[in-house]
């Protein structure tokens, strides 16, 4: 069997009378990509949070590369490799594309105590920097402030800065969102080459990219997993199709 | 950046001018004015750091100013009157030396911002100002009650303190001795902005939740910008009591805190020249509307006003335009 990099047990997580997660346990396995799909509001967001440590599930465990890291803080799993990208984008907006890339290697390299140096200067940052960038396809846009990128270029930036910690798991929100044809189809392609690198536990709604990338997919429907499967497996499930694809299924 | 920088340039400028002209017509009191600018806005480049790179609004940057005041005017009190600092467990002597002073300054204000920052930094928003506020006033009332160095009278040093090779009491050599202390730190200043932790501090401000996901703590980033940013203060306390010869509890004060605030968002939040900008033109004001009216900062509270709500970037950033993030 495979290595199993990332890995929750029994999480549940209430917000006050909504259940947004309920025992909700799955596994990201070496070399994979790990779709969540759900309709709006499923939970598919807070359950990536409980995973990153933004929320602390209240009750359930997360294991991430064998060890039980339910107790530590985003910043805690960041530094253990675990990469990560936001449906809502959080970057330094004020900032280039490239100094948002070079914080990435920053935080994988540390060295933050520095007071003195060009950080822009420094060779070992902005070429692991502009390497992301370029896989991404945000190369051109180096030196532009990031509040001026398009809402799917911006994501694109989230997908170069998680690249640039060199994670052992990747968690991405929506990564294609407002991306349109062209883009979504070049990240689709950057994914598809990125689960050898590090397993990827992708939360998406466009479907032709999850049904042509998942290894496997598990299926979220009020907070509950109701599913998890290959891509033929899901669509042939009765529960899923009535639950969630029956209105996209016509085709 | 490079209109800034014209403006930078501009700003040295009239700070070298002028004090040169109030040489040559023998107006000494203009170049006490100078000084006065020059350390008001090494406080304001103090503040900065937190306030403009970190997004920490600071509302008791007075308690480190204080701080750095008596650090010089207790150790100069004792050289004064002849009685060691301390005797057990061992002898400490008080100091006449400004660079002693600094340095006891700069370390006493940021320890004192390390703990202040500690406990506070936990907080945000307006928590974060009425917490920080609370330690100055608190640091104030302190002041008042210390009857060992001079309570609610303060502390008076009748010779001013001395610089190696040169003699401070001649205001000109004072003023440049300022002038060079605010240029070291206006460098350091610009240093630390490009630098991993100016990166880090300045993305935090932006979106905390981003640094984190890289795997930086933005509370410890913010707690070592808040000490830097203390100890900044706390050398301008320094030269400020050195350059009044005097200190009391209303260097503590919450108005002090609020002054040097003016000078910050007068001059320009996050530019490097800002708090320079900020203190001359604060000066000036005082200088000249002072002579014309008691309720001088009337008018400087209608100019603040203008400037939150027409020219956010204070008079450096209306005169620059918008920031360009460095190359
Ligand atoms: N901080 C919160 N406080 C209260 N309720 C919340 C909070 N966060 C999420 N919820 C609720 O939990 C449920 C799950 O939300 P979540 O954002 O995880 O859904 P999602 O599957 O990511 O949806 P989408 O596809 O729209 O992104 C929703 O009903 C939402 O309103
Ligand atoms: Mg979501």
């Amino acid at each position: 069997m495979t290595e199993v990099v990332l890995q929750t047990r029994g999480i549940s997580k209430a917000f006050g009378a909504v259940q947004a997660s309920t025992e909700i346990s799955l596994d990201l396995r070496a070399g994979e990509i790990h779709a969540l799909i759900g309709p709006n509001g499923a939970g598919k967001s807070t359950l990536i949070k409980q995973i990153a440590g933004n929320l602390a599930p209240d009750s359930g465990t997360v294991q991430f590369l064998g060890r039980d890291v339910t107790g530590l803080g985003t910043v805690a799993r960041a530094r253990m490799g675990l990469g990560r990208t936001f449906q809502i984008s959080a970057l330094a907006m004020e900032h280039t594309v490239l100094q948002n890339a070079v914080l990435g290697a920053l935080g994988a390299r540390g060295g933050v105590f520095r007071f003195f140096r060009d950080v822009m200067r420094n060779r070992e940052l902005t070429e692991v920097a502009m390497q992301a960038l370029e896989r991404v396809g945000l190369q051109d846009q180096a030196a532009t402030r990031t509040a001026e990128l398009s809402h799917g270029q911006r994501r694109q930036l989230e997908v170069a800065v998680a690249l640039t910690l060199g994670p052992r798991a990747f968690l991405m929100d929506e990564p294609m969102a407002g991306l349109g044809a062209e883009g979504s189809k070049h990240l689709t392609g950057l994914l598809d080459g990125l689960r050898a690198e590090a397993p990827i536990l992708l939360v998406e709604h466009d479907m032709d990219a999850v049904f042509a990338l998942a290894d496997r997919i598990s299926v979220l429907v009020y907070g509950r997993v109701i599913a998890t499967g290959t891509g033929p497996e899901i669509r042939a499930n009765a529960e899923v199709r009535q639950a969630y694809l029956g209105a996209e299924d016509a085709a | 950046m490079k209109r800034e920088r014209a403006i930078n340039a501009a700003v040295v400028l009239a700070m070298l001018v002028v004090p040169l002209w109030a040489w040559m017509a023998d107006e000494p009191f203009i170049l006490t004015l100078a000084t006065k600018v020059a350390i008001l806005a090494l406080a304001g480049v103090g503040l900065n750091i937190a306030l403009g790179l970190g997004g920490l609004v600071s509302f008791g940057h007075a308690a480190f100013f204080g701080i750095g005041g008596y650090a010089m005017g207790i150790l100069a009190s004792h050289v004064q009157s002849y009685t060691p600092l301390m005797e057990w467990p061992l002898l400490i002597e008080g100091s006449k030396s400004m660079p002693v002073i600094w340095v006891v300054a700069m370390m006493a204000s940021g320890l004192a911002a390390l703990v202040i920052g500690a406990l506070s930094l936990r907080t945000s928003g307006v928590y974060f100002i009425m917490i920080t506020l609370a330690f100055g006033q608190m640091l104030y009332y302190f002041a008042i009650s210390w009857s060992a160095y001079g309570g609610e009278d303060g502390l008076s040093i009748y010779v001013r303190n001395g610089f190696p090779g040169l003699n401070t009491l001649d205001p000109v050599q004072f003023l440049l001795l300022c002038y060079a202390v605010l240029g070291v730190v206006l460098f350091g200043a610009a240093r630390l902005a490009r630098s991993p932790f100016g990166l880090a501090l300045s993305a935090a401000r932006q979106s905390a939740a981003r640094v984190e996901t890289v795997g930086i703590a933005p509370y410890r980033v913010r707690l070592v910008a808040f000490a830097i940013s203390g100890a900044v203060t706390g050398l301008a306390g320094a030269l400020y009591a050195d350059l009044n010869r005097f200190v009391s509890p209303t260097m503590f004060s919450w108005h002090t805190s609020g002054e040097i605030m003016v000078f910050v968002i007068l001059g320009g939040v996050a530019r490097l020249f800002g708090p320079v900008a900020g203190a001359a033109l604060y000066i000036l004001l005082e200088h000249l509307l002072g002579g014309v009216s008691d309720y001088w900062q009337i008018w400087l509270g209608l100019l603040l006003l203008a400037v939150v709500l027409f020219a956010r970037g204070g008079l450096i950033g209306t005169l620059a335009g918008r920031e360009v993030a460095h190359d």
